[in-house]
């Protein structure tokens, strides 16, 4: 096997040094009634050719794959990813090191993360960003426990039922096991979360919306971040589409305390949901409340510029038990990668290609509408749009599937009370051609 | 004779941060065409922003910036990394071209089962590998790193015990446990209490014992422990916890030591994660992202996160309704692209490799451990497995410490091994050389490491210096956590 090095002979003379007989005399400390009986059960090893071809059966199989355009977002989206981009941080050297613990020998992946952080940072609009969690899901939940940790003698939690269905679930999962209250905010009829009863809820610590939401509906973040301090309770912003804030104002200038969410889009391949980036930035006065690596800046001894992983006493290596939160890793090649491609757009590249997502979005949103699908909400949009046919839009969506079109995703299966509509997605991947199909086959 | 590692000095080119380079109005991004018609009142003023200050750099600009932070760097492909507890193994190269399949990498999440066949093939086969490897019954492939499978687990304990109708709150925790076991269980709602491991580095089974109640949901225990050292009263200990009602959770971030040697069920383990990125030779990637699946016996499998990867009539299928479920953990269905390296490396090894690489990665281990012996003091006469530890208790008396000898292997052109943990030994020095090392390089990097022992006596001094051959110096972690600058 090619990836073990050792000869024959190489072994016979370890072994000569470590004074076994045999290999299997290594493991003679452990007692046979815990031995693995028999063999795994794993096919005959496969040869890199033999391998590449069942990966091709694979790839085929998944006739996803062979789609020329997935008009569908939901918390997974199609962008353009520059060849540049893999080619750089493929490089081995970032990829096949570790943590980097020892900076000395790791200041390619320190320097890379810190600015992230940086760009994560100014993206937002915030202070300060960790070196990313797990997905947009899971830094959610982490974000509502922070939160709580913050808010201290408050137990209960608001979030906005607009936001990403999974997330929601994520969210309950890892706020199960503490004595938490977590109340949902219904959606009104212009897609936005109504915040009117906030008010009537007691021992408020935080209230989550996510911009754009599920429905593809900018939140009025300024005028939501108002009341929710207004009631003395957290400000948790959370998205999926962070192209978005090419855009839009970022959920800082409008007064969020937390921003969490979603960074799989800038750079990375959407394989299937994973692996994701979990991008999470606070305000400077939270950030030992922060859960997350962290890298910051500092000297050598000569006074020479340089980058540690730093404020480490909140996490689980040190503190146990007590830590902030039970993560000890970051998504380090993911991060990279997304700054990278921060980089590479630049602000005037963001800028243009989030205006081409929007441009795109509403010229198939329009015409489908001048084709006589109804909006499902009325408030605005970003790259993703709801909308109602007045007949069965089924074997509409399967005629174009045929032509490998993926128009939409239906929502009855994420909210019943909307059974029969659908979330569109159009970003800067998908040609007027194909749109203009769309457009004729429902007209 | 003093035997230098490969390391050496060369010409390393200084790099600004992105925003200290680059020129507004540059871009490195090819645009796509606007084919639409421009929108000229997009959006209402109020919701408009002017967009991030993001550094505008032209492509050239962006690869030579990478390219030399890249020569900043050590991985696994520039040097022996003998990490303890990392398993820091060969990354093999055929496994990132195929997850750029087409299809594999494109695929979108929310498709219907027909139309992701192929990938859910992958996910329900690496679900049987694990499970096959591990002896155990049912196989989780959502966790996204080793301690979010903690976290399920610590859940699926949760869930056993509501059905039950029993309240425990306490959970033992060996003192030689990694961090993020205690976090994980008081994430869950678990109070850790800690076990003390024995003289010979073991757990003790009288302890067990002695602290298992009606008030404890059970242990949490690695095996191999976090020392190296194979838990020989596994079944003893496992014994006790079920006689209390209790369940036991292994963790398995050190699979690499016993695949094809152990089977964690015949163990009594009801739970346990993998680290694919350690085992399953996945990149670590500088930090992440790694997966940590979970495996559970059969009376627990309803219990797993959802959806369920299942095959009905030769068709591939996500299950959403699990009503017993401990919900969903990841937005999809966890790391998938790490998913399908570690699937590319169990069909590239076959049962055979599997078992081959476990053999080496220990004989490696027991071989440097038998080689330094005499010029460390090691930390137990126990029987190693796939690592061994050292401490520096010899050095002291010369005013050399591990991080010293530490900072010097990287002069030496050597990643370090883990130092200062576990926590149970003071002054650790944890090597795993893993078995994708061969035997002259390890030849080398004992000669290495003696010849620092040596340096220790004679010369202390040019240890505490260590590194001088790098870019940059020691640098200064307390300067970085009293005045954290984390942006810039």
């Amino acid at each position: 096997m090619r990836y073990l090095p050792h000869t024959g002979e190489d072994i016979a003379e370890m072994l000569a040094i470590t004074g076994h007989k045999h290999l299997d005399e290594l493991f003679s400390h452990i007692p046979e009634a815990v031995r693995y009986q028999g063999d795994m059960g794993i096919p005959e090893p496969l040869s890199e050719w033999a391998l590449t071809e069942h990966f091709q059966r694979l790839g085929a199989n998944t006739k996803a794959a062979t789609a020329r355009a997935v008009l569908l977002g939901a918390g997974s989206y199609s962008h353009h990813i520059p060849a540049v981009i893999p080619s750089l941080i493929n490089r081995s050297e970032f990829l096949t090191a570790y943590t980097p613990y020892q900076p000395e020998m790791a200041q390619g992946t320190l320097q890379g993360i810190f600015e992230y952080q940086n760009l994560t940072a100014r993206l937002l609009g915030m202070e300060v960003a960790n070196a990313s969690m797990y997905d947009g899901a899971s830094a959610l939940a982490e974000a509502l426990l922070m939160a709580l940790r913050i808010s201290r003698k408050k137990s209960t939690v608001a979030i906005a039922s607009a936001i990403h269905p999974h997330y929601r679930e994520v969210v309950y999962s890892y706020l199960r096991a503490g004595s938490f209250g977590i109340v949902e905010l219904p959606t009104g009829p212009d897609g936005r979360t109504d915040l009117s009863g906030l008010q009537d809820i007691d021992d408020l610590a935080a209230v989550a919306l996510q911009s754009p939401n599920f429905f593809g509906v900018i939140e009025d973040l300024e005028a939501a971040g108002d009341l929710i301090h207004g009631g003395d309770a957290l400000f948790i912003a959370s998205f999926s589409e962070p192209f978005a804030y090419g855009l839009l104002r970022s959920p800082g200038s409008c007064g969020a305390d937390i921003v969490c969410g979603e960074g799989q889009r800038f750079g990375m391949s959407q394989s299937f949901g994973g692996p994701g980036l979990g991008m999470f930035a606070c305000g400077r006065k939270f950030q030992r409340n922060m859960p997350g690596r962290l890298v910051g800046e500092t000297v050598d001894l000569e006074g020479r510029r340089g980058w540690v992983l730093t404020l480490s006493t909140r996490e689980q290596h040190i503190r146990r038990e007590k830590a902030t939160s039970n993560i000890c890793s970051n998504q380090g090649i993911c991060a990279l990668t997304a700054a990278a491609y921060m980089a590479s757009l630049g602000s005037t590249g963001l800028r243009r290609v989030a205006g081409l997502n929007y441009d795109k979005a509403a010229y198939l949103r329009e015409s489908l509408i001048g084709a006589g699908a109804s909006p499902l909400f009325s408030g605005p949009t970003f790259n993703e749009f709801c909308l109602t046919f007045k007949e069965d839009f089924t074997p509409i969506r399967k005629r174009l599937l045929e032509r490998g079109i993926v128009a939409g995703v239906e929502l009855g299966r994420f909210y019943r009370e909307y059974a029969g509509s659908y979330l569109f997605c159009v970003t800067e991947t998908a040609s007027r051609a194909v749109l203009d199909e769309v457009i004729e086959e429902v007209r | 004779m003093t035997v230098h590692g490969p390391g050496t000095s060369g010409l390393i080119l200084d790099e600004p941060l992105l925003w200290e380079k680059g020129k507004s109005g540059r871009t490195a991004f090819s645009m796509p065409d606007q084919d639409v018609p421009e929108v000229a009142d997009r959006l209402d003023d109020k919701l408009l922003g002017a967009g991030p200050d993001f550094p505008d750099l032209s492509e050239m600009d962006l690869v030579r910036h990478y390219t030399r932070l890249s020569s900043w760097n050590f991985g696994i492909d520039t040097g022996m990394y003998p990490l303890g507890s990392c398993t820091m193994k060969y990354n093999p190269k055929i496994n990132e071209k195929m997850v750029t399949t087409a299809g594999i990498a494109t695929a979108h999440p929310l498709l219907a089962d027909e139309l992701s066949q192929g990938v859910l093939q992958v996910l329900h086969e690496l679900q049987y590998f694990l499970g096959a490897v591990t002896g155990m019954d049912s196989v989780s492939l959502q966790p996204a790193a080793g301690a979010q499978g903690e976290l399920a687990g610590m859940l699926i304990f949760a869930a056993y015990f509501r059905e039950k109708g029993e309240k425990r709150t306490k959970i033992l925790i060996p003192d030689t446990a990694h961090g993020t076991n205690p976090a994980s269980a008081a994430l869950s709602g678990f109070t850790p209490v800690a076990l003390q491991s024995g003289p010979d580095g073991t757990l003790d089974v009288e302890s067990v014992a002695v602290l298992m109640d009606a008030e404890t949901v059970g242990i949490m225990l690695t095996n191999p422990n976090t020392l190296g050292l194979f838990e020989e009263s596994i079944l003893e200990i496992t014994a006790i916890v079920h006689q209390k009602g209790g369940l036991v959770y292994g963790d398995g971030a050190n699979m690499n030591a016993v695949m094809g040697m152990v089977d964690y069920k015949r163990c009594g383990v009801d739970v346990m994660h993998l680290n694919l990125h350690k085992t399953f030779s996945s990149p670590h990637g500088g930090g992440g992202p790694g997966a940590g699946p979970i495996c559970v016996v059969s009376e627990l499998e309803k219990f797993l996160p959802q959806p369920h990867i299942v095959k009905k009539d030769g068709y591939y299928q996500l299950e959403h309704d699990c009503p017993d479920s401990i919900g969903r953990l990841h937005a999809f269905y966890g790391n998938f692209a790490v998913l399908v390296r570690a699937y590319c490396y169990i069909l590239s090894m076959g049962a055979e490799n599997l078992k081959k690489a476990t053999q080496l990665a220990v004989l490696n281990a027991n071989y440097v451990r038998e080689s330094l012996r005499q010029a460390l003091h090691l930390a137990y006469e126990t029987p190693c497995m796939h690592e061994c530890v050292f401490s520096d208790k010899l050095q002291q008396k010369h005013g050399v410490s591990t991080l010293d000898m530490a900072k010097r292997l990287i002069d030496h052109g050597y990643h370090p091994p883990t130092i200062y943990f576990p926590l149970v030994v003071s002054g650790a020095i944890m090597i795993e050389p893993t078995e994708t090392e061969s035997k002259e390089d390890l030849d080398r990097f004992i000669a290495v490491f003696k010849g620092i022992i040596r340096e220790a006596r004679e010369d202390g001094e040019r240890l505490r210096q260590a590194p001088t051959r790098t870019r940059l110096r020691r640098l200064d972690e307390t300067l970085a956590a009293r005045k954290p600058c984390l942006t810039g």
